[in-house]
């Protein structure tokens, strides 16, 4: 129950944590039937429909599902810590915001249970996601269950706008505000004018599955390329909704494990907000081979591989960081470190895409999957994994096996390059994407053979890190504030676990680093901003709960409201909308209570502070 | 308590209410943010409506269904509830709460109007010209930008009157201030983009 209503940002991270790690659990899985499928050629392990289900779901679970959630968990836990805040700026739209997430996606992975999956491929691409060709409800989850757990995003994007804009402590001014805080900012900024469109996407799509709307029908004049657009306008700035809080993790673990500050600190901040921006201007380059022609191949062509620029500025930078530090190993700079040239690759192989002309021989082949999962595994989950060994005593309060985590490590770097190195030349080799299985003798087999063995040892690593998680919960909690000894920013000050105040007093901020630079000064704590006060704290509530619970039930409602039911009582329930009606009433009601009875909150005060 | 909250409860409001708190100056703030979302919303349907709005598919076109007059109606009823909600802004940075609900009501007067005389368009075009969602990818895209901004509009009306009622027995405080701003801030927005609508949708679609 406690779960259920709290809007502690620090428990809302935990829960992002779980649900996320459960929806990773479910793409991994899934990822893994794909590779088993294509282990050999001409497999009849799975058949057709079931492969384009699985490789649909795997990419749709993995992007919204899976790895945004885990970037949401460790913003949560450590955002308003880093710019020495209690809370953030609305904690009960961020429950909200986690609450629909949730609920959007278990909608979603409905579907596998409720007549069939989508399977048009994680960019639902028209036609093929149309009732003509995709005729179960497979693609009304897809666009109903992520409409659902986009709104969740786009909450939580605003809220950690205005937290960052309006809750830092007093010194702190944005240039002085760590690395993972300013990639936060702006990722959270690209999610504000980013996830709109994919929003009018979702819903033009369901109109035209539900109500029969012509928008990307060509026999009505609709266009299926404006499916595209859109699509893309919304899905080139979403990689680096996903990468940017990466590059802010690296930002903070290498620093802190080479005892040094950050190199070239404000040219990694205008390198961020560069590619930030440059990000909204090239999304036709995933459109190279629709004949949008040359003219606007080349120019999205150059605009592309001028992303390129700003992105060689931070690997630069870190390697600067790195250079004549005194550098430390621990799991979670292993990550950091691997990080590196992983995801430089990746680069890599990005801009020879950018190429348009060589992009028509590329495109839609193994490359292009190769090129995104460097980016994405071997950039983003790598990021992920260094910042949670790196936050987790922060969290937990406990530290998480530096043994298990270097088996972690190794595992799934290993797995890692075997599974997807490979994949370059198959795809050089002529592979297509998105094929349920491959003729032998191509010289297919044995890379496929290898790949499908790379993924069972990530899967190993994954396995190995779960252990590590589950053996340290059964140790007691007694990480110390500043377990990494070398920390540099505000959380590393306050107690592991923080308290639910977070801070007893607000620190002052007197610099970039604001905690190493008190170090160097020879102080032990930062110096407080406030006399020891009452603290106000938000109550717990249902509410964001229920309102959740009512959009999934109107979701569910419209999505079948088409239906022909056995039942007449079923039958009429959905198709005059009175399921969606229900949903609709629990949401608005929710929304009516919030409006009309103000939270007051509760305070803690500066006896009960003190006697802990 | 802040001396905002104390100043509220003897009966005095601070010059801007709505920023007197963090959490109000939060609100507003964040709204700002949210009506930049909402920009990029309308700014997508808009672009879907700018290419598809010449596929008719033999269906009715522009040209031969809208009925300038009518909208011409409904964009001035529209604009002038924008103007009352300026009225009940200042009305509640002058602290008089009963000014302030009377311009409310007539905001909402004027907004429930203008969805009237949208529900007649729709029905008309349904009934009389066989122009319905199905119609042609211009009529779909028609129905969808134009009728996102109709649920804008009905969804600000109920949420004033909501605001309305709490003011009634709440009275004008530094809690309910904020949220009749940002009400008044959405409420200027949607009037926004229905001037856009009335140039992109309706004029074009007759001279252009
Ligand atoms: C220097 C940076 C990058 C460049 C120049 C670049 C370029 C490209 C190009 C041109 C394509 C289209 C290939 C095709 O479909 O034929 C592509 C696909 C893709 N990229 Fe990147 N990219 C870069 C970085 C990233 C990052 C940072 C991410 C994610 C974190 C990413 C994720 C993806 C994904 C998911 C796809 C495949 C989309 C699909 O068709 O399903 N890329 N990239
Ligand atoms: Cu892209």
């Amino acid at each position: 129950m406690d779960w259920i209503t709290t809007v502690d940002h620090k428990k809302i991270a935990v829960l992002y944590l779980w649900a996320g790690g459960l929806f990773f659990g479910i793409g991994g899985f899934e990822a893994l039937l794909i590779r088993w499928q294509l282990i050999k050629p001409m497999n009849n392990f799975l058949d057709a429909q079931t492969f384009n289900e699985l490789i649909t779901m795997h990419g749709t679970t993995m992007i919204f599902l899976g790895v945004m959630p885990i970037i949401f968990a460790l913003m949560n836990a450590v955002i308003p810590l880093q710019i020495g805040a209690r809370d953030v700026a609305f904690p009960f739209l961020n429950a909200l915001g986690f609450w629909t997430f949730l609920f959007g996606g278990l909608l979603l992975n409905l579907s596998w249970v409720m007549g069939g999956a989508p399977d048009a491929g994680w960019t639902a691409y028209t036609p093929l996601s149309s009732t003509t060709y995709s005729t179960t409800h497979g693609v009304d989850f897809y666009t109903i269950g992520l409409q659902i757990a986009g709104l969740g995003t786009l909450i939580g994007g605003i809220n950690f706008l205005a937290t960052i804009i309006t809750m830092r402590a007093p010194g702190m001014s944005f240039m002085r505000m760590p690395m993972f805080a300013w990639t936060t900012f702006i990722t959270s900024a690209i999610i504000l004018f980013a996830f709109p469109a994919i929003t009018v996407g979702l819903v033009l799509l369901t109109f035209d599955r539900i109500l029969g709307a012509n928008f990307f029908v060509v026999g009505g004049g609709g266009s299926p390329v404006l499916w595209q657009h859109i699509f893309w306008i919304f899905g080139h700035p979403e990689v680096y909704i996903l990468i940017l809080p990466a590059f802010g993790i690296i930002s903070e673990v290498i620093p802190t494990f080479s005892r040094k500050r950050l190199f070239g600190y404000s040219s990694m901040v205008f390198a961020t907000i560069l590619i930030a921006f440059l990000g909204f201007m090239v999304w036709a380059h995933h459109m190279f081979t629709t004949g949008l022609g040359p003219v606007a191949n080349a120019l999205f062509s150059v605009s592309t591989m001028l992303i390129a620029v700003p992105t060689g500025i931070k690997i630069f930078n870190w390697l600067f960081t790195m250079w004549g530090g005194q550098v430390r190993f621990p799991t979670a700079n292993l990550f950091a470190v691997g990080f590196i040239p992983t995801f430089t690759m990746g680069g890599v192989t990005g801009v020879m895409l950018a190429s348009a002309p060589a992009d028509f021989q590329f495109h839609d082949t193994y490359f292009v999957v190769a090129h995104f999962h460097y980016v994405i595994v071997g950039g983003l989950v790598l990021g992920l994994f260094a910042g949670l060994h790196y936050w987790w005593p922060k969290m937990f309060g406990r530290m998480l096996s530096e043994r298990l985590g270097k088996w972690t490590f190794w595992t799934f770097i290993l797995g890692f390059h075997l599974t997807f190195f490979l994949q370059h030349f198959l795809g050089l080799m002529g592979m297509q994407r998105r094929v349920f299985t491959y003729l032998p003798n191509q010289q297919f087999d044995l890379l496929n053979l290898v790949s499908t063995i790379g993924a069972g040892l990530m899967g190993v690593g994954m396995i190995i890190f779960l252990v590590n998680i589950y053996l340290t919960s059964r140790r007691p909690a007694d990480a110390a504030a500043d377990p990494w000894e070398d920390g540099r920013t505000l959380e590393w000050t306050i107690p592991s676990p923080p308290p639910e105040y977070n801070f007893k007093q607000t620190p002052l901020v007197r610099g970039i680093d604001a905690f190493w630079k008190e170090k160097t000064a020879g102080h032990k704590a930062m110096t407080p901003a406030e006399p020891v006060g009452s603290i106000h704290m938000p109550s717990a509530t249902i509410l964001p709960f229920l309102m959740s619970v009512g959009i999934f039930i109107a979701g569910l409602g419209f999505m079948f409201s088409r239906d022909e039911f056995r039942s007449p009582l079923t039958g009429f329930l959905f198709n005059n909308y009175v399921v969606t009606a229900i949903g609709l009433l629990i949401t608005f009601g929710s929304m009516l209570a919030r409006s009309l009875f103000d939270d007051q909150g509760w305070h803690i005060e500066p006896e009960e502070l003190e006697g802990r | 308590m802040t001396t905002a909250q104390a100043e509220a409860a003897d009966g005095t409001l601070p010059h801007e209410p709505e920023k007197a708190t963090l959490e109000g100056r939060n609100k507003v703030l964040a709204f700002w943010l949210f009506l930049g979302g909402e920009a990029v919303l309308f700014g997508t349907l808009f672009a879907t409506f700018l290419a598809l709005r010449n596929q008719t598919n033999e269906g009715p076109t522009a040209d031969e269904l809208f009925h300038l007059p009518l909208v011409a109606a409904a964009t001035f009823i529209l604009l002038l509830s924008s103007l009352t909600s300026v009225f009940a802004i200042q009305a509640m940075h002058g602290n008089r709460p009963a000014v302030l609900r009377l311009w409310l009501i007539v905001t909402v007067v004027l907004g429930l109007g203008f969805l009237g005389l949208e529900i007649y368009e729709f029905s008309v075009y349904v009934r009389h010209e066989a122009f319905g969602m199905t119609t042609s990818a211009f009529s779909s895209a028609f129905y969808t930008l134009v009728g996102f901004h109709g649920a804008h509009v009905a969804f600000g009306v109920v949420w004033i009157l909501i605001l309305i009622g709490q003011l009634s027995y709440k009275g004008l405080t530094v809690v309910t201030a904020p949220k009749i701003y940002v009400s008044a801030m959405y409420w200027h927005f949607i009037d926004v983009v229905w001037v856009f609508i009335f140039t992109v949708v309706y004029l074009l679609g007759k001279v252009g």
